[in-house]
């Protein structure tokens, strides 16, 4: 029997980010759809950046998941509109970036606080980080440096 | 060649070439930090060029892919603006550069997001995120070095005054241009020079540098009729595995 489509959400809420793993691929809200064509299980992703070479690995990683629940010849459709945006991370998702030490992405342009300490007086150090979704930050009160998941 | 065609082939080359001369930053930028945002803007550029000569070759129709058209192509067929191919030089200049053109960039992606090809609207809409954060980052910069210490200050005006006569290239039309005006696919480049002067002096007025008076501008990159002597030397870097090893994969 084939699973639903809801059971396949879950296994694959279960499928860590490459690059951050304390979140899954459904927490980043890049899994845009799940459905049955026929007997073939089709998923579409969205990239985050369209350059992010953590895509692929994401993909290989969602199709291997599948497999290993005997799921077989899924289909990884990769889908670019709508765009991603940082809006579709969950609350769940959001609240595991920053026990892991990762400022989740304001509106208002910078982290509301330090991920570390939860001082809010922070500054940034550069726009960019370790990965294209991340910008470099640092507070002024424990010193720390942190990454802070940038708002696009 | 379909004027669609060369159209996506002037956006993609433009990525391509612009984030091909960034990553040479990769490893030697004079901080850690502008290193790793180089690097970052490289590959944003090279994402988006996947797009674009994607559908480019889907257009085509003729078999081939975004590797081929990006790694199998020889200068004369390429259809970037002459700005991009230009040399890195200092970081004063480099970042001028990309300054220049990022303000182009967004402006056409912003007026591409309302394509009446839906493909294109969506790589524009996906794009412009991220170069709306590129053209942020490049006027900062130029501000910061500009209006800087006497040193940058001065790099900042040579830059300003080397690459000035490129940025005209951007805003010329031609009969490409003028079939992807009437068919409501991308707008006339003309149409996009007023708001980026506008930009662009308000940023080099607050960067204290003079824009040269010069009227004149260097062309035959987006028709591919003169590149520079630039693009060959930097192709032969960057094709070269693909030339030695034909077919080398991953």
């Amino acid at each position: 029997m084939k699973p639903s489509t809801g059971e396949i959400w879950g296994l694959l809420d279960k499928v860590p980010d490459p690059e951050i793993p304390v979140i899954s691929v459904v927490d980043l809200g890049i899994v845009r759809g799940v459905r049955w064509d026929g007997d073939v299980l089709k998923v579409a992703v969205t990239p985050t950046y369209s350059g992010c070479p953590a895509t692929s690995v994401i993909t290989m990683q969602i199709d291997a998941a599948l497999r290993d629940h005997g799921i077989e010849n899924p289909v990884i459709e990769t889908q670019i509109a709508p765009a991603w945006t940082t809006d579709w991370l969950s609350e769940k998702g959001r609240a595991r970036l920053e026990e892991y030490g990762i400022a989740p992405p304001s509106p208002a342009g910078g982290p509301e606080r330090c991920p570390h300490c939860g001082h809010k007086d922070v500054e940034r150090v550069s726009q960019f980080g370790s990965t294209p979704c991340k910008a470099q930050w640092r507070c002024r009160d424990c010193l720390e440096p942190f990454d802070y998941f940038k708002c696009i | 060649m379909e004027p669609l065609v060369t159209f996506l082939l002037r956006m993609g080359d433009n990525t391509l070439v612009l984030g091909h001369r960034l990553s040479e930053w990769c490893g030697t930028a004079p901080a850690l930090e502008e290193d790793i945002a180089l690097a970052n803007t490289a590959l944003d550029l090279i994402g988006q060029t996947q797009m674009w000569l994607g559908l480019a070759a889907e257009v085509e129709g003729a078999g081939r892919s975004a590797d081929d058209i990006a790694m199998l192509r020889d200068a004369w067929d390429f259809r970037n603006v002459l700005l991009v191919e230009q040399p890195n030089g200092d970081f004063g200049r480099t970042i001028m550069r990309q300054f220049l053109f990022d303000h182009w960039h967004k402006l056409m992606l912003d007026r591409l997001t309302t394509s009446s090809d839906a493909r294109i609207a969506a790589i524009a809409t996906k794009a412009v995120k991220e170069v709306t954060y590129h053209a942020e980052r490049s006027t900062e910069l130029v501000i910061g070095l500009g209006d800087g210490t006497e040193e940058s200050h001065r790099r900042m005006q040579d830059a300003l005054d080397r690459l000035w006569p490129f940025a005209g290239e951007m805003f010329t039309a031609d009969p490409v241009d003028h079939a992807m005006v009437e068919a409501g696919v991308a707008p006339d480049p003309e149409t996009l020079e007023a708001p980026w002067l506008e930009t662009a002096q308000t940023a080099l007025t607050r960067a204290t540098l003079t824009i040269p008076e010069t009227a004149f501008a260097h062309q035959g990159g987006k028709t591919g009729q003169r590149h520079s002597e630039h693009l060959g030397h930097m192709l032969t870097t960057m094709q070269w595995l693909q030339r030695a090893y034909p077919g080398a994969t991953w």
